[in-house]
């Protein structure tokens, strides 16, 4: 499991390979939050890598969808797959997030 | 192997594992499991989201709240799969950590923007039973069924 991050015109897109869970959820944190240091405001997380997400990863993802917005920044996801799509509904997170289905069409509405 | 075949079969796989107190194990547990659950063909949305998320959340539970990363302390887990379900139980070496006390609903307004709060609440809605009791320590019960009309 592992997070590659890369620019892609004015956003920061970290791409989640493997699972997002307890025993990771801090690096996920730590990298963005970096980015969030250095000026970055634009963020997309794909999921088109990943297998589940925990309470700990989803947890993560609202917090650090707050301290983004509180720099005047913006969070959005992509690729859920049916099992991460439910585990968004269940939780109700679907709500929180603006969410794409693709890549493109989350980097076109920023 | 076809879900057909595996039901002609009078099934029954075992596991028992023990683990130190350590959060780094839980993926490698949990992937145990869901090969053992894929290999007897149980509802493939089952094995990839159901058994490992709830089974992460309990083996957190355990390692984090009941033995609080003792590296003194383990963290038992026993599942069984039999033609019906997976029964899988955990049981940890804390003072008494009631999952209860910490139940509220996460997608309720006031919480839904609240870091934490949803472990427990994945746990009982991504298995069909939870149980909470104490055997030498605490031990968490959880059932799925294999299918939806199974009792």
């Amino acid at each position: 499991m592992s997070f590659a991050i890369k620019k892609q015109s004015e956003v920061v897109v970290v791409d989640v390979e493997g699972q997002l869970i307890v025993g990771n959820r801090q690096e996920l944190k730590q990298k963005v939050l970096d980015e969030l240091e250095r000026g970055e405001r634009k963020f997309l997380i794909d999921f088109s890598q990943t297998g589940y997400i925990d309470s700990s990863g989803l947890g993560v993802l609202v917090s650090l969808s707050k301290k983004i917005r509180e720099q005047g920044g913006e969070l959005r996801l992509a690729n859920l797959n049916e099992d991460l799509k439910t585990l968004f509904e269940l939780t109700k997170l679907d709500t929180l997030f603006q969410i794409a289905d693709t890549r493109e069409r989350a980097l076109e509405t920023f | 192997m076809s879900a057909n075949y595996i039901d002609t079969l009078q099934l029954r796989l075992t596991l028992e594992l023990c683990a130190p107190s350590d959060i780094r194990f839980i993926e490698g547990i949990v992937a145990l499991i869901q090969r053992q659950c894929k290999e007897v063909s149980f509802p493939s949305s089952k094995c990839s989201l159901n058994i490992p998320v709830a089974l992460s959340e309990a083996l957190a539970n355990a390692i984090l709240r009941a033995n609080k990363e003792d590296p003194g302390k383990q963290v038992y887990v026993r599942s069984a799969i039999d033609n019906d379900r997976l029964v899988i139980e955990i049981r940890d070496e804390g003072p008494g950590f009631d999952l209860r006390t910490s139940m509220r609903d996460p997608t309720l307004d006031e919480n839904i923007t609240r870091e934490d709060g949803r472990g427990l609440f994945l746990m009982t809605r991504l298995m069909d039973r939870i149980e909470l009791f104490n055997n030498n320590g605490n031990v968490v019960r959880m059932t799925l069924n294999r299918h939806a009309e199974a009792e």
